[in-house]
């Protein structure tokens, strides 16, 4: 008995993959937990292993887009002999947990034959038609009409609600639960979802008339749904201010070199920000809330969000913990999860379950920005470049450095009054560092 | 002389609902008697509905047709009616046809009594006829008595002038006009019986329009064609009373706030049909009626009794020989401990006129009321190839689906043997079949059921011939 390979939980709100790449070919001998084939989900890419040793039989194609559950492939462990096989869920090496299916999965069976024990002269002419046109397999369509036939209808469904037969429909209606209990040995993540493969500027070639169509990839589309459903779903405000960061870059700049020596880290502002925003989201949970229909989500803890570019684009990783993290652990894990965002090593796990994010356009020189939320968070900070401006203190004119952090926010939950106190109480833990340490 | 005997099963009533019951029942292994109180079987149906009337509408219609279309055939004849030979073959018809159902029953081993029952209780009947009373025991009593002509009060029977139809199917001779009360499907054909044999025909209705329980704008089009063939219809017209003047009746009728009068020489009554329970002792035994007379069954055909059931014309619902045959067959199936199911969506509805006027599933009037989101695919048999051979090319295909599942929901056909094509709608909506399998199925040419097959290519704009 052949085992499957079925797509797993690839992480929150990640309900669909393409496979982009078969790493075995079909018939090869593979291991168990060789990786079999590249995954892109929106997030990150992920490799998946195989949960067996056997002949490799391929399923899905490349470009396939698969869902939570799917079969890419079989293993047939017993090419030659006669035990049988244990099932994937069993396996030693737990990639990761694959969760019961989605209760709107339309079309997948993977126990079912494959597809001629249902003859076309079996079918209705229309469901005949419908089957050809959209290639489908009829064994997979589940029949609702007398004696159980496949009525017109039930083909058409099929053909609409399986992303996996159908190029066009990417639909979002399928609920993942996520296992809670998260892997040990993560799926090894390639790399940060790339928005796009475009080549840099000065290297396109352009067509006759001036221009270049590159079409979106299937990842850049489901990265730009999530983009316009968040901003379509969220009410979402942006509220600004400004902080004076003299103090701490003076606190820097006395203890940065005691600080490497001693920790082994260097100490930028990142701690510093963690640390005001940990400490203002205790004086406003809602701030560190999350939306899931009618239903606010508080949290007992604070995962921080802190985006990272790198030049295969934007991961977000996630400081677990954060609130309890010391500067000097907070600066270790920005450091660590920044280099495996740019080496590709991130887990899915660091891919998600943020309560609250931090953006810093500063490093590009972005003086001032609207972030976007990250769903489910309620809000994002976001940081910006540090420009020395004139700024009046205790009536006099003084040069500070001065920094512009915006707060997006989704207004749902989150009202202004809320928002601007949030930003303001941040402002103030920055700009005397002294509260941080006393937390007041 | 008395005899009584153990029976699985007696059925009251040898007419289609009864008989076929009976012979199911036999087949399942039951020890079957059937009780009739006529002395040929076959019920209404076959003694004095629709196979007379049938047998009568074939005949006058060729009769109709030597007269009027032969001539474009290229057929000269000289043609006159025999009346009398016309009756004598439609009873040989019906006589065949009994005998038929007698010989059934000897072949499946049910007992045929023939004599007025009455129900002593779940376990026990009496029989009685010109030989005396038999006391019959059985585990199971199936009432299938059937129906019997409404008669309105204001309007008295006569058996001779004012008539129902069971006179209707055998006058002695044509009247010089007829006057139909009633515009449902028994006043349509024997009202187009004797239009085509030389009556002058008018049909009062006393709703808006004729076929009351048909698709609205097939019945519209049934009567142009039937108004064209000279029938006059007076709708939204009750008729008050009747009395005799000189050798004629004259009928004074009422419509909105206008009275007339009507004479003719023959009045048919056929304003519908009620159920007949009587002498069967239903009182006595405990069987619950309505308060219109019909046996009160549930879904699986038992009375309040235990014990006894009922089926056909007497409990109701679509007065059909096709749904009481259906109904013998399950009631049947139910007491030998299998399935029986009646699928009353798929029962069709047939008006023997000339264009026939079948229709079965859901009527667009049924389908605007339920609020169903609806396709519709006409075709007309002017472009219907052998319609045109046939020289019947009147009339159209009507087909009704679910604009979501392109299932059809219905199928109406006014034209040349409507009654047969309307098979093809009944086993596609069982099926639960799209417009497109119909549309998509090959149907040969050059034949009527194409007609089908272009309206449902019709329901997605797409019929070849129109």
């Amino acid at each position: 008995m052949p085992t499957n390979v079925d797509i797993p939980a690839l992480g929150e709100s990640v309900t669909e993959a393409v496979l982009i790449k078969w790493l075995k070919k079909e018939g090869d001998f593979v291991n168990a937990q060789e990786s079999l084939c590249e995954l892109e989900t929106d997030k990150a890419n992920v490799d998946l292993p195989a949960p067996a040793s056997g002949v490799l039989r391929r399923v899905k194609e490349e470009g396939d887009t698969v869902h939570i559950g799917d079969t890419v492939a079989r293993i047939d462990e017993n090419a030659n002999a006669a035990a049988p096989a244990p099932t994937p869920a069993r396996s030693k090496e737990a990639v990761v947990r694959t969760p019961p299916p989605p209760s709107k999965e339309p079309v997948v069976d993977a126990a079912k034959e494959p597809s001629g024990s249902v003859k076309p002269e079996d079918l209705s002419p229309a469901v005949r038609r419908v089957v050809t046109e959209k290639k489908l397999d009829p064994a997979k369509i589940p029949g609702t009409g007398p004696g159980g036939r496949i009525l017109k209808d039930d083909a058409v469904k099929a053909s609409q609600g399986n992303g996996a037969n159908s190029d066009d429909h990417e639909t979002d209606d399928h609920e993942v639960e996520v296992s809670p209990a998260l892997p040990t040995k993560p799926a090894m993540v390639k790399a940060p979802a790339v928005q796009s493969k475009s080549p840099a500027v000065e290297k396109m070639s352009f067509d006759a008339d001036g221009t270049k169509r590159v079409p979106m990839t299937k990842i850049r589309k489901r990265i730009a749904e999530n983009l316009v459903r968040a901003q379509q779903t969220a009410a979402i405000l942006t509220t600004f201010n400004e902080v004076d960061l003299t103090e701490i870059i003076e606190l820097r700049n006395r203890f940065k070199q005691r600080f490497q020596d001693v920790h082994g880290v260097s100490l930028g502002f990142m701690s510093f920000f963690c640390r005001a925003v940990v400490l203002a989201l205790r004086e406003f949970p809602r701030v560190n809330a999350s939306l899931e229909g009618d239903t606010i989500i508080f949290h007992d803890y604070v995962h921080l969000g802190i985006a990272v570019s790198t030049d295969r684009g934007l991961a977000v990783p996630v400081m677990r913990n954060a609130h309890r993290c010391s500067f000097a652990q907070v600066e270790s894990e920005i450091k660590r999860l920044a280099n495996s965002t740019r080496d590709g090593h991130l887990s899915l796990e660091e891919l998600t379950g943020g309560t609250f994010t931090i953006t810093n356009g500063g490093v590009f020189g972005s003086l001032l920005s609207t972030p976007i939320i990250n769903p489910p968070q309620a809000a994002i900070l976001g940081m910006h470049t540090i420009q020395k401006r004139a700024m009046v203190l205790n009536d006099k004119v003084e040069i500070r450095s001065m920094m512009y952090i915006a707060l997006s926010y989704d207004h749902r939950l989150i009202d202004g009054k809320e928002s601007v106190s949030f930003l303001a109480r941040v402002k103030e833990f920055l700009e005397s560092p002294a509260r941080l340490m006393l937390e007041i | 002389m008395s005899e009584s005997n153990d029976y699985d099963l007696v059925v009251i009533g040898a007419g289609p609902g009864g008989y076929v019951a009976a012979i199911r029942a036999a087949q399942l292994g039951l020890r079957v008697a059937c009780i009739e109180k006529e002395s040929s079987l076959g019920g209404t149906c076959l003694n004095w509905g629709c196979i007379p009337s049938k047998a009568l509408l074939d005949s006058s219609e060729l009769y109709h047709q030597a007269r009027t279309s032969f001539a474009r055939h290229g057929i000269k004849a000289d043609v006159s009616l025999d009346l009398p030979a016309m009756m004598a073959r439609k009873d040989q018809v019906v006589a065949s046809l009994t005998r038929g159902v007698a010989s059934l029953f000897k072949k499946n081993k049910i007992e045929s009594v023939i004599g007025t029952a009455k129900i002593v209780d779940a376990r026990t009947l009496v029989v009685t006829n010109a030989s005396g009373e038999r006391a019959l025991k059985t585990q199971r009593i199936l009432i299938a008595t059937g129906s019997d002509v409404v008669r309105l009060p204001n309007i008295p029977v006569d058996g001779v002038d004012i008539i129902t139809s069971t006179e209707a199917i055998a006058l002695k001779e044509v009247p010089r006009k007829l006057i139909v009360i009633g515009g449902g499907a028994i006043g349509l054909e024997l009202g187009s019986v004797w239009k085509r044999l030389g009556a002058e025909v008018v049909v009062i209705e006393f709703l808006d329009r004729i076929m009351s329980l048909m698709d609205g704008e097939m019945t519209a089009l049934l009567q142009r064609a039937l108004e064209k063939q000279g029938i006059t219809f007076k709708l939204k017209t009750a008729a008050l009373s009747v009395e005799k003047v000189g050798g004629q009746l004259k009928l004074t009728w009422k419509s909105d706030d206008e009275t007339g009068e009507e004479l003719a020489d023959k009045i048919l009554v056929a304003v519908g049909r009620k159920p007949y329970t009587d002498k069967l002792g239903l009182q006595d035994a405990g069987v619950a009626l309505d308060k219109r007379g019909f046996v009160i069954a549930d879904a699986h055909y038992a009375t309040n009794v235990p014990g006894i059931w009922a089926i056909g014309d007497v409990i109701g619902g679509a007065m059909l020989a096709h749904k009481a045959e259906e109904e013998g067959v399950a009631v049947a199936e139910l007491m030998a401990g299998r399935a029986g199911h009646v699928n009353y969506h798929a029962v069709p509805s047939v008006v023997y006129t000339h264009p026939e006027l079948a229709g079965v599933g859901s009527t667009e009037e049924q389908l605007k009321d339920k609020g169903v989101d609806y396709r519709v695919g006409k075709f007309p048999f002017a472009a219907n190839g052998r319609a045109k051979c046939m020289d019947a090319a009147e009339g159209q295909v009507k087909i009704l689906a679910d604009a979501q599942t392109d299932r059809v929901l219905g199928m109406h056909i006014l034209g040349p043997r409507a009654s047969d094509l309307i098979a093809e709608g009944a086993v596609a909506i069982e099926l639960a079949a799209s417009s497109e399998d119909l549309a998509r199925s090959v149907h040969a040419h050059p034949t009527l059921p194409e007609a089908i097959k272009e309206a449902a290519m019709a329901v997605e704009k797409r019929a070849i011939h129109f």
